[in-house]
Formats: C-alpha cells, structure tokens, sequence
C-alpha cells in the first residue's frame, strides 16, 4: 500500500531551487533512504514532509490526503513522527516525561492544567522506552544521557505518536558505531513489524546499504535514481553525479 | 619527517552538548607539507578544525603550534600566531565588499618558520592568483557566486600571512574550474613554503595536492600514511571514502 | 489646521528625529557588535546632560558652550568605556538576563551618582550662544537651535557611515557585527573592539545629552524616559542598523508631530478625537505594527538563535512529605503574625507588600522561566489589574469585594491582546515588544485624565468595612497569595506546564509531537496575567491609592530582580527572591540615603557571585558536595 507519495515537490530559495519536481513513493512497512552530497536537497525534502517549510508547489500525499503547507503539529497528527539530525528532546524532563508528553499530545489533553502529567499514560511511556531499550534510564533527565541514548529516547518520542510514517534525518549521526547498528536493527524490526513506513537520510553508508529496503538519490534539487541498493550502487548516473560529482579531477588524476 | 611538527594535536576530544564528536584525534602537521584530512560528511574534519583554531568550547587534549601550547588560547591569539583558517561554508562578511573582507583577514607580515622574511600578501597579489576577485573587488561579497566567495574566503586568510592554513573542504560545491584554480592556489601556496591542513571528501581531488594522509571515520583517526598508499588500497577507500 | 502649523510641526518633529537618532545610534551600535542590551544607555544620556551643564557654568564663553558639548561627550564615551572594561568584559558569555540586569544595576547607582552630584533639582542649561533665537518660518516663529538640531542629526548618521566604512576600524565593527567568531578566528582581538565600540555608542549617548541641554533641564528622571524612546527606536529600525536607526526616528517623531498638528479632531457626529493624547502611545504603537510584519525591525535582519544555555535545568520535582509540611507549618505561623507583632505594626504592612510581590514575581517566573519568554514588561498586567478594581471601585461603585475580583480580569485582557502579539516574536525583540505594551498601557494611563486620573492617579481605593483592618487585609493577602502561587505550581505539574517547558526546551521538537507552541505560549501569558491582575488588584486596596507608577519599568524590572534574585529555574526562586528583594529593599531605604545605588551595587555583585540566584546557589551547594 501507498503510504507517502510526493508528486512534483518544488522549493525555490531566493531563485535556487533547493528541490526541484520531485517525485517519489513510499509504501508501509518500507526502509526507505534518501542520500545525496551536501546541498542535494535532503533536509530541504524533509522539512517540507514534516511541515516546517511549505512547498513552492508540488503534493505531499499521506496516505490519500495532502498534506503539504500543514503546520508541523498538525501532520504530526495525520500520523507523521520525526527525528531530529540533531536530537531534539526536552532537556529538563526524564526520558519517561518526554514520552508522556508525546502521550499527553496525542490523547489531546495538552490544555489539562490540574492533574499533574507525571500520571498520564505511564505504563505505556514506559513500555515505549522498554522498546527502544531505554526502560532503566526511564527517570533520567534527558540533559544528562549519553548522546547515543538520546537519540533512542527521540525515536520512542516518535513512536509515541503511533506514526504511520516515520522521517529520520540522519539517525545514527553522533552515535557510537556499536549503538548506530542496533538503533538501525530496531528502526527496521519496528518498520516491519507494525507497518510503519520509514524515510531516513544517512551519511553512512554501511548503514544505509545496511538497512534500507530501497534508495533514493538527490543531487543539486533533483531526483536522479532509486532502487534497490544494488542497482543505485551499480547505476553509472549515480556514480557519477553523487560519488564523483565536482569530480571532473578524477579524469586528470587516473 | 624528523624535525618538530609544526602543528600538533595529540588526544583530541570536543562534543557539542551531549553529543561527542571527536575521540582523541592525533596529527601532526610539519612545515611546507600539505596534509589531507579525508573522510566522509560527518566524520569530524570540521569539528577538528575548528577544535585546533578554539572555536569550540568543550573541546580537550593538547596542541601545539610551532613550539607553543594552544589548547587554551583564544582563536585569535592562535590566528595570531600565523595559523590561518578557512572554514567549510566560507563564513565571509557577505555586507562587505570583497576589498573590505581582505582587509578584515589583514595582519603584518611575519617570519617563516626557518626564519626568514615571508613577503606579505596584499590584494593585488591576491587578485592575481584569483583573477575572478579582481574585477568584483568593490561588490558585496554576498552577491558574488559561490565560487569566487570560496576563492575570497581563502584570499582573506591569506592576507594574514599565515605560515600554516586549515584548509576545510574548498572544493565543496563548486564549479570544476574552480576547483582547478584551488589546485593551483594550493599548490602556489605550497611552493612558497606554507603548509597545509585540507580536509577534503574528494580523494581524487586531495591526491593531485597532498603527499599525507589522515581518515577520519566517527571522530577516530582509522588511517594514517602516505597518500599513494590510500590511492592503492582498495579496501580502505571502500571502507572510509566510498561505499 | 493650517498648512504653516503643518510644516512647523513636522519641522519640529526633524529636530526631535535627530536627537533621538543621537540617543539610539549607539545603542544599536553596542547590541549590533557586542550583543548586549545596554539598559544604561539612558543614564548615559543622563550623565551627558548634567556633565554639559557643570561644564557650561565654568565655560561661559560662546566657544566654551560649543567644548562643553564635546567635552561632556568624550567624558561619557570615556566613562562606557570604563564600565566595559571594568564589568561587561566579565560578562559576554553570561545568560542575557544577567547582562541587563548588570546594566540596570548601573542605571540605578548612575541616577543617585547624579543626586548626590547635581541635587535633586531640575538644572536649567543655558541658551546656544547665537542660536538663542527663533526664525521666521511661513509666518511663525521657528527655534533657530532646532534648525542645528535638524542638521545634527543627518550629520552624525554621514560621519558614522563615513567611520563605518572608510576606516579599518569601521570595516571590523561591520564584519563582526555580521560573525563575531570569524572575525576573531582572523586574528582581530574582539577585546580591544568591544570597548572602543562601547565608548563610542557612550559617546554618541553622552553627545545627545548634552544637545538636549538647552532644550530641557537635565533631570535625574530623563535616564528611563530616554532607554524606552532608544529601545524603541532601535527596535523598529532593526538591531545594529544606523540607517534602520536613522528611518526609525524621522517615522516615530513625524508621527508624533502629525498627531500634534492635527489637534483635537470632532467627527461628523459629534465624538472628538485628541490627537495630541496619541503622542506618548505613537511610538510604541509603530512598534508593535512593525514587529508584526518586519519581526526583526525596518532593515534589521534575523540574529542567530541565542546561544545555547549554558547547563540544562533540573526536572521539577514534586515537593515531598516533610516539604508539604513543612510549607504548611511556616504558613500557619506566618498567618498568627499579626497576633505576635500587634495589628497596627509596620510588619504587617511590609507581609501585605511581600505576599504582593510574591504573586507578582511568580505569575512573571510563570513565563519567564518554564516558558522562556523574558517579559519587561509584566508592571502591564499588574497595572491593569490595579487599574480595574480602583475604576471599578471608584467610577462604577461597585463593592470592594467585586472590584477586587474583577483584577485578574483586567490582566487577563490585557495579556490576552498583548501576548496574541509577543509570542510572534522570541529572545530579545519578544523582551523589547513586552517593554513597549508595558508602556504603552503606562502612556494612556498617565494621559486618560478623565478616567485614570492622568498623573495623580487614583485615591480612596480602601478595603470595605470588614476587611479594613490591617490584620483582616494581611489575611486576605497572604490566603489569595498563597493560592495563586499553589495555583501556578499546579499547573506548572500539569500537562499543560510540562507543554510550556516543552516550547522552551525545544520549539523543533514540540511542533514534531503535535504541540501548538504559539498557542501554548500564549495561554501562559494570559494565565501569567491573570495571576498579576490579582496581584495589582490587591496592591491597590493595600495602599488606598494608586499611580502610573504602578506600571513603570521600575516595576517591571523589579518583578525581573526579584525572579533572577529566587533563580529562574526553581519553583520556590520567585517567592525567596520577592521575599529578599522586598525586605532588602525596605531596610536600605529606611536606613540609606543612596538606596538605589546601594541596591545596584548589590545586584551587580548578585549577578557576579550568583548568576542561578539564591536557591539556584543553595541547591547547587547542598546537591553537589
């Protein structure tokens, strides 16, 4: 099933169109990943996916509704949760009241100011940070974790939203390589358990031929391949615009 | 190299907030030679750059510029020294004129490392060596294309006489004429006795400049030699560079 | 009106232009480079009008007028430059709170520097030797030293862009006005850069004074006056932009002369509209309509995001058994006072004040700390709450009881129109554009005289019968204090508080969990200001009068000590530091001549030794050993 379809996506920043037509799909339960050099139009891509930029033009359509120019916490409400490439968590509350928060915003009781929020939605916050490991660092400010916990703690804040899709912008930048294959390992036993479709971009590329079911590559704005890992590591476009892009040096080198 | 490296950065750390960026890096830098930090998009060139010019706070371990200790100097007191410093997204004054950006990067000649006399830049050699500067010399640097804003940043450094330069990736997003002007800048710089630092993702491009290399992979330094050797290791630019 | 009035106004308003340009260029100038809110700006200001007249009493010549001017503006810059060296060096990297409160500090030792200097009296400066006529323009008579004044300031803006521009020194303060970091990262010591800045943006203050001289006495009250035109001015123009100064000053004083000349206006049905009563509120009404379509001011651009703080805070931690129990056996003790000290004591009087400030200082903790919005102007809401009981009281006769519950209503509808506007903004131009409504709500009360009772404000505002002994009003202080404070820290618990820490913490992150941070900021602002109403509503039947001095940015600033005084990050800061901060206040008054200078020196030496505020420095000595 169709779950995210982008049709045509256009954004011009002061006449250079950091994105520029384009198109693609993502269906349920499907590791997707976006690479691209720097400037390629990535984050670009997922701000306007996640609402914080309107597209020039072009559809953003989750599961059969368009999306595109809804403010942030209104398609977080269609169903889309996001990772920060930087995380973004509350810095002066536990991990288990981050997740509650999210808990809090979703069941739309944010407004309540009488019942303190300690006792919303507990066991589930706590079951959420069972499942990305975090469970004995539940009471931990999120200012003091570790980095790498952190991000583990963000992508519980996620999942607490019950997404259908989830957009990671690089998930594993700033971990450790041990914790980036086993964040990596759950986004993917997550993605195809409970049919949760995933778009993360990567730098790393062992992660991305690693874990994505199917690639997408953007360079200067455009769409210019996607497919299966083999095919987008084997195809001679990509090689040449993405790995050897600026790289005319090369020709002079070899 | 027997003689003392003129830069130095041995156990290098920095993390921003929470997140750790490098892990104890160590290089060495010697005068007149020109280095490659490689290494993919994340990997920490830039933070090391910026760790070794103190322009990151929560930064620790030891480095030495010519002799000196500079863990805990102020960036200008290290710029002062001669290390020069183009950042990756170039960072030029783009309300000044490209004239007033050169003026800003101005210090007084100095001696070399050997001691002796280096002969100052100025504009007009400047303007030389990047004849596209010359003819937007009185334009706002901020509506001049992105290449020639790469060529300023680097001239503006320049004009501080540096006697070593952290070069970050100057082929970044670039027209290809440009990056052969950068060749031959590099190289010109090179000649005239400066030693470099480029941190670079383009192994092809850092090969035609650097006889050393460093990979940087997640803040660790993974590999250390000669540039030719990274050249015929297949596995290795697999590894850190390529897929 | 008449096409010559027209012109002499506008005229007029040039002359006014420039000396507020004057005023503002060095502001704009300081902010631009060295990211400080100079608060002492306007006492700076100050000093060069006093510094000019002493010079023009021994320099009588007409050519000792023209070097007193100099002179008195080189003794300014001089003076910026030894505060920078000797107190903002220390200060850069600090939160920005503490910067301004440092300059405020220096405000209050500047005004009583120049009462024991000057005297208490307003000093009267001469005449500009040759200029002490007027000219003859369309048929009226014209000041011929508002015709040099009109020159004056085009001058200055030239000689600035020239010094801007031409020099090398102009080129650095330009670029590191741009990337301060960069700029140090090719050498240039931002030091030595800081403070020749600083001394001349004092200079320029110190200059505009001095002008000002012959115009009006030098008065210890034009320090405040002058900070609000400046902030204003630098505000709309957009930080760091001698032009966007420059235009900010010619619209906000031709505005003013318009309203001016156009008088009292009768429409077609009989209702007249006063312009001239629009003058005070012009400038911060420009204000806000700019804020809203140009959020960083007519030719500004967007700063970077503030610098991170320095350490995350603590999670708040519900208060345990022995706490509960503890609060609650203070209180009642507290609550026995007036059977301990006698009913008519000065104690009591002084408890009614601090339950006062406590409501005050949290409803301002409310949003400032776990809502990160630092308002300077919460006096606004404590205003409006005063406000609407006095009126209610006084023109509407409703009872004493009523009048007093329609407090918090006042500051509600006050932070519901204003907040609607400041949550569009954040950091520093959100501070600037509470400032201006506080002003704004200053400026119509000072004015509505029918209604307000213009400068002498309002009396006869006393409880009813039963409520009007001292000990009974103690009671009734302290019982709706207390809930108001227990009220905020409930809600603090609740979902809704944990969303507002959220919208600080992280804007990025809120929106991705579906928080409206817009929305949630601004019910805090008007929760905030309803819990501020009560407090103004309850500080007016404890006095028996009240005056636009309810709502001065003394008082706001006052709220601001008090809530950095506690810490801004703990729950029980605001109630310690208005406890202090009142009592404190009260003993220096009572037993200094020089209160507020001493008060300064205190809040300097606060901001230094203890920049998390009391209980932040108690918590970090008793957690940390």
């Amino acid at each position: 099933m169709t779950l995210l379809a982008i049709d045509n996506l256009t954004k011009v920043f002061g006449g250079v169109r950091a994105v520029d037509g384009v198109s693609f799909s993502l269906e349920a339960g499907e590791l997707l990943a976006m690479i691209g050099p720097n400037g390629a139009g990535k984050s670009t891509c997922f701000n306007m996916v996640n609402g914080q930029l309107a597209p020039d033009s072009g559809r953003i359509v989750l599961a059969g509704v368009d999306i595109g120019g809804l403010p942030p916490h209104d398609i977080w409400r269609r169903g889309v949760g996001r990772t920060f490439q930087v995380a973004a968590t509350f810095s002066s509350m536990k991990a288990i009241e981050n997740v509650q928060m999210a808990l809090i915003s979703r069941q739309s009781r944010i407004g309540r100011l009488w019942k303190p929020a300690a006792r919303y939605a507990r066991e589930e916050a706590q079951a959420l940070l069972r499942r990305v490991g975090m469970a004995e660092q539940a009471e931990r400010p999120c200012g003091v974790l570790a980095y790498g916990d952190v991000k583990r703690v963000e992508l519980a804040i996620a999942l607490a939203g019950a997404p259908k899709l989830l957009l990671m912008d690089e998930p594993t930048a700033g971990m450790a390589p041990g914790e980036r294959n086993a964040l990596m390992a759950l986004t993917r036993e997550i993605a195809h358990d409970s049919g949760v479709g995933v778009l993360f971009t990567e730098h790393s590329m062992d992660v991305v031929f690693g874990y994505a079911d199917r690639i997408i590559v953007l360079a200067r704005g455009r769409l210019i391949a996607q497919g299966d890992p083999r095919g987008v590591r084997n195809d001679p476009r990509v090689r040449e615009v993405y790995f050897d892009a600026r790289h005319r040096v090369i020709g002079a080198s070899e | 190299m027997n003689a003392a490296p003129l830069l130095r950065a041995r156990h290098l750390e920095a993390r921003y907030g929470a997140a750790q960026v490098l892990f104890g890096v160590d290089l060495d830098l010697h005068a007149g030679e020109v280095v490659a930090l490689l290494g993919r998009n994340g990997a920490g060139k830039s933070t090391t750059m910026k760790a070794i010019m103190g322009l990151i706070e929560q930064r620790s371990g030891d480095i030495s510029f010519c002799g000196r200790q500079i863990s805990a100097a102020r960036p200008h007191h290290i710029a002062r020294l001669g290390l020069g410093y183009v950042p990756e997204d170039r960072r030029i004054f783009s309300d000044l004129t490209v004239l007033e950006n050169l003026e800003v990067g101005r210090r007084p000649a100095r001696l070399g490392a050997d001691g002796r006399a280096m002969q100052a830049w100025t504009p007009e050699r400047l303007f030389a060596l990047f004849p596209n500067l010359a003819e937007a010399r009185h334009r706002a640097a901020g509506r001049i294309s992105g290449g020639e804003q790469q060529m300023l940043a680097v001239a503006r450094t320049l004009m501080g006489n540096p006697i070593a330069i952290l070069l970050d990736e100057p082929s970044e997003g670039v027209a290809p004429a440009i990056v052969d002007q950068m060749t031959d800048m590099i190289l010109a710089l090179k000649g005239a006795g400066a030693a470099i630092l480029l941190a670079e993702q383009n192994l092809a491009f850092a090969a035609l400049v650097a006889e050393r290399a460093y990979v940087l992979e997640r803040g660790e330094i993974r590999f250390e030699g000669a540039m030719r050797q990274l050249r015929e290791d297949d596995a290795l630019r697999r590894a850190y560079l390529e897929f | 009106m008449s096409f010559s009035g027209l012109t002499v106004q506008l005229l007029n308003g040039l002359a006014d232009a420039s000396a507020l340009f004057l005023l503002a260029a060095g502001l704009s100038l300081i902010f631009g480079v060295t990211r400080i809110v100079n608060f002492a700006h306007g006492s700076l200001y100050m000093l060069g009008a006093y510094v000019a007249w002493s010079l023009t009493e021994r320099l009588s010549s007409v050519a000792g007028f023209w070097i007193s001017m100099l002179l008195a503006a080189l003794a300014v810059g001089a003076l910026g430059a030894t505060i920078e060296l000797v107190l903002l060096r220390r200060m850069y990297r600090a939160p920005d709170l503490s910067q301004l409160l440092a300059t405020f500090a220096l405000t209050l030792i500047a005004r009583d520097a120049a009462l024991y200097l000057w005297g208490p009296e307003d000093l009267l400066g001469p005449r500009a030797p040759g200029l002490s006529g007027s000219v003859v323009i369309l048929g009226r008579l014209f000041p011929q030293y508002n015709l040099l004044l009109i020159a004056i300031g085009p001058v200055v803006l030239i000689a600035l862009r020239t010094l801007l521009a031409q020099t090398r020194w102009g080129v650095l303060v330009r670029a590191a006005t741009q990337d301060r970091e960069m700029v140090g990262a090719l050498g240039v010591n931002q030091s030595i850069l800081f403070t020749t800045v600083f001394a001349l943006g004092a200079f320029l203050a110190g200059l505009g004074g001095a002008l000002q001289l012959p115009r009006e006495p030098a008065s210890a009250g034009i320090d405040i006056a002058a900070i609000g035109d400046a902030f204003v001015v630098v505000v709309v123009g957009g930080m760091g932009s001698m032009p966007g100064a420059f235009i900010a000053a010619l619209l906000i004083c031709e505005i003013k002369a318009l309203c001016i000349a156009l008088g009292d206006w009768t429409t077609p049905f009989g209702l007249t509209i006063a312009f001239p009563h629009f003058t005070l509120v012009a400038e911060f009404a420009v204000m806000a309509v700019v804020l809203v379509l140009r959020p960083w001011g007519l030719l500004g651009r967007q700063q970077e995001t503030a610098r991170a703080s320095a350490a995350s805070t603590a999670p708040f931690t519900p208060a345990g058994s022995l706490t509960k129990w503890g609060a609650a056996i203070a209180l009642a003790a507290v609550a026995l006072l007036p059977f301990l000290v006698g009913g008519d004591s000065y104690i009591l009087v002084l408890s009614i004040d601090i339950c006062v400030g406590i409501l005050f200082a949290a409803s301002l903790h409310f949003i400032m700390g776990p809502g990160g919005m630092h308002s300077f102007g919460h006096a606004a809401y404590f205003g409006l709450g005063a406000y609407a009981s006095a009126l209610a009281l006084r023109r509407a006769d409703i009872p004493m009881e009523l009048a007093l519950a329609l407090s918090p209503l006042g500051g509600a509808l006050g932070a519901l129109a204003f907040g609607w506007f400041c949550v569009r903004l954040s950091g520093v131009y959100l501070s600037m554009l509470t400032l201006a409504f506080g002003q704004i709500v200053w400026s119509i009360v000072y004015q509505w005289d029918a209604i307000t009772g213009g400068s002498n404000g309002l009396i006869g505002i006393w409880p009813s019968a039963r409520l009007a002994s001292k000990s009974a009003y103690f009671h009734l202080t302290l019982a709706l204090s207390v809930a108001g404070a227990l009220l905020l820290r409930r809600i603090l618990f609740s979902p809704f508080g944990y969303a507002l820490r959220a919208t600080r913490d992280s804007p990025l992150r809120s929106g991705a969990i579906g928080i409206d941070v817009r929305r949630i900021q601004w019910a805090a602002f008007i929760i905030a200001g309803t819990v501020c109403g009560l407090a103004g509503g309850l500080f007016a039947f404890s006095k028996g009068s009240i005056s636009p001095e309810t709502i001065s940015v003394g008082r706001s600033v006052d709220g601001l000590v008090m809530v950095l005084l506690g810490g801004v990050e703990t729950l029980s800061g605001p109630i310690v530091g208005a406890a202090s901060y009142i009592v404190l206040q009260d003993v220096i008054s009572r037993h200094m001549q020089y209160w507020r200078a001493a008060l300064g020196m205190f809040m300097l030496l606060l901001v230094m030794a203890f920049p998390g505020g009391i209980v932040g420095a108690l918590r970090h000595r008793f957690t940390r050993t």
